[in-house]
């Protein structure tokens, strides 16, 4: 045990301390995408999974290619954007159930993205050879580089949901049938919403390709739940840190901070030395904690099990 | 203004569950016309305005507003010409947006939402003046969550919301039915102001006699996806409620074991 501790260093935290701040940017920037489905459309959308490994294989592909990172990582966008696009229509166009239109856009995203990756699980792109717009070399221009991204990307969030369209967005998800009887199109604002959102996710995807260096065929699994973990590590930190004063800026930057401390705890997690392959695991369990915990709280004040506890006529 | 013509629709046809709920309903509706709607439960009241509305396609007939055939519109499609209340104070608003930010939402009914800010300064001035006249207090929490609001508050705020963009044709469906007698109170006499001030066509669905007899200028009664009674003007001023259920009988051609069965007599 005492040697267990001992071969922990902190100095080696520390260090790793900035670079589980620029992964975790990139991450609570795909947790802006998911905050439009699950948040604002009230939807869970799978899509993700696939849409995050889809961004960084295009972005791969292009700069391998030859093309500059920024137009990779717009054409990026575009794949995520139609990947979203298709979910939304399995969704509002053939009836399929939300959650099960993003399950198979995944699983069907899973051979296209082999397909771009020319049939290879793992393609390299190496920050020697190409410029990229972040890498893990440079921790510190990488830190700049995802809170500037983030900083424009909250701000045309806020400008967006503020608007008349985006409006209509936020209505459909909080009441479809009103929004309906106010000559809203649901289907369209869902269809906009998923299509959104996957762009998101799909560039932050690409910029985790250059960030770690290679596009992987495995990277985007279970990137839905360290999204949800982010959107919810976000809103409790928001909630306790500004409570009711917290505006909707305020949400979406506590969002993508949600990535960045998830990343952080994650940083901690592996420094303590946990085996890397349990980390799934880990995650899948903190989040589930997390979405409990309003439901639990709730339940501590009003129900059933109360009145066992009092052992009878708990009225008081 | 509102004309039906021989509307039918039957729910789960082929089924076990096979409801015949309007069958060859025809309906004339001038400018101005304000129709209170009764009859008992499964009568086809709530049928009705919900095939107005466009909830789902009518099996037969047509549906005019206006002077439009809207029968093959979806209900996102002729929202433009019609505002509605209904009976869940839930169903009208969305809980997590602003006060201000619902009633923007109902000024821009049946219009394009493109990319202009949601809730313009100059609105929000005439949203505080609105609000005001309801002498609910709302005035001051245009910025709360409508899921704050109580049932009474939000129905209000929805009538409010239906007729902000002068609508066509005003459906209430049994729109105090959730609330308390005196907030159903209250919220009927705001009913009658907004149509009355904004001159609306409109169909208003009640389980109350005493309602249906006191409001509006039009009564009809519906029994079996017919409409079965159809009173107005001066007969209807006339009405009482012993007269009603007289009427019901002959009409139906059964008698009601009490009033009390099928409407709730008050």
């Amino acid at each position: 045990m005492s040697a267990y501790f001992a071969s922990l260093s902190l100095l080696k935290l520390l260090r790793s301390l900035p670079g589980g701040v620029s992964q975790g940017l990139i991450w609570g920037l795909m947790a802006l995408g998911i905050y439009i489905t699950f948040r604002l459309l009230d939807v869970a959308d799978l899509t993700v999974d696939g849409s995050f490994t889809l961004g960084a294989a295009v972005t791969a592909m292009l700069i391998l290619a030859g093309w500059p990172a920024w137009a990779a990582l717009l054409i990026a966008v575009l794949a995520g954007l139609l990947a979203g696009l298709v979910t939304g229509l399995l969704h509002t166009k053939l009836g399929i159930p939300a959650i099960l239109a993003g399950i198979l856009t995944q699983l069907s995203l899973y051979s296209i993205n082999l397909r771009i990756m020319g049939m290879s699980a793992n393609k390299a792109i190496s920050a020697d050879k190409y410029r990229l717009l972040l890498t893990s070399r440079h921790i510190p221009a990488a830190i700049l580089t995802g809170a500037a991204i983030a900083l424009v990307l909250v701000s045309v969030f806020y400008w967006y949901f503020g608007t008349e369209q985006g409006s209509a967005i936020r209505a459909t998800g909080n009441n479809p049938a009103m929004s309906r009887a106010l000559g809203i199109n649901i289907d369209r604002m869902k269809v906009l919403g998923l299509s959104l959102s996957n762009g998101v996710v799909a560039l932050s995807g690409g910029l985790m390709a250059q960030y770690q260096g290679f596009a992987d065929i495995n990277m985007g699994r279970g990137a839905i739940v360290i999204g949800l973990a982010a959107v919810i590590i976000g809103e409790v930190i928001g909630d306790a840190l500004l409570g009711k004063h917290r505006n909707f800026y305020g949400t979406l930057s506590f969002t993508v901070l949600g990535g960045v401390l998830y990343y952080l705890v994650i940083v901690v997690v592996l420094w303590l030395k946990l085996n890397s392959n349990d980390l799934k695991l880990f995650t899948a369990v903190v989040v589930a904690l997390f979405l409990a915990a309003p439901y639990l709280r709730g339940q501590r004040k009003s129900s059933f099990a109360r009145f066992k506890r009092k052992g009878g006529d708990g009225c008081a | 203004m509102l004309e039906l013509q021989n509307v039918s629709k039957t729910f789960n046809p082929g089924t076990i569950n096979e409801k015949k709920a309007l069958s060859g309903l025809s309906l004339h509706l001038a400018p101005g016309d304000f129709v209170t709607v009764i009859g008992g439960n499964g009568a086809g009241k709530s049928t009705l305005l919900n095939a107005i509305a466009g909830v789902w396609p009518v099996d037969e007939g047509r549906i005019l507003l206006d002077g439009t055939d809207i029968t093959a519109l979806p209900e996102h499609k002729r929202a433009y010409l019609i505002g509605r209340v209904f009976q869940d104070p839930m169903m009208g608003t969305a809980p997590n947006m602003q006060l201000e930010e619902n009633l923007a939402l109902a000024a821009r009914r049946g219009q394009r939402r493109g990319l202009k800010w949601g809730v313009t300064r100059l609105e929000r001035e005439d949203y505080r003046e609105l609000l005001k006249n309801l002498g609910l207090g709302l005035e001051d929490r245009m910025t709360a969550k409508v899921g704050l609001l109580s049932g009474g508050q939000r129905q209000a705020l929805t009538l409010l919301m239906a007729a902000l963009r002068q609508p066509k044709l005003l459906l209430l469906d049994e729109h105090t039915a959730a609330l308390d007698p005196a907030t159903a109170e209250k919220v009927l006499e705001l009913s009658d102001r907004i149509v009355s001030e904004n001159m609306l066509t409109t169909m208003m669905i009640t389980h109350n006699m005493t309602d249906a007899i006191c409001h509006g200028n039009r009564l009809i009664m519906m029994d079996e996806g017919r409409i079965i009674l159809d009173i107005s003007g001066e007969a209807k001023r006339r009405l009482t409620k012993r007269e009603l259920i007289d009427r019901f009988a002959q009409s139906a051609g059964y008698q009601l074991e009490t009033d009390a069965t099928l409407l709730t007599k008050n």
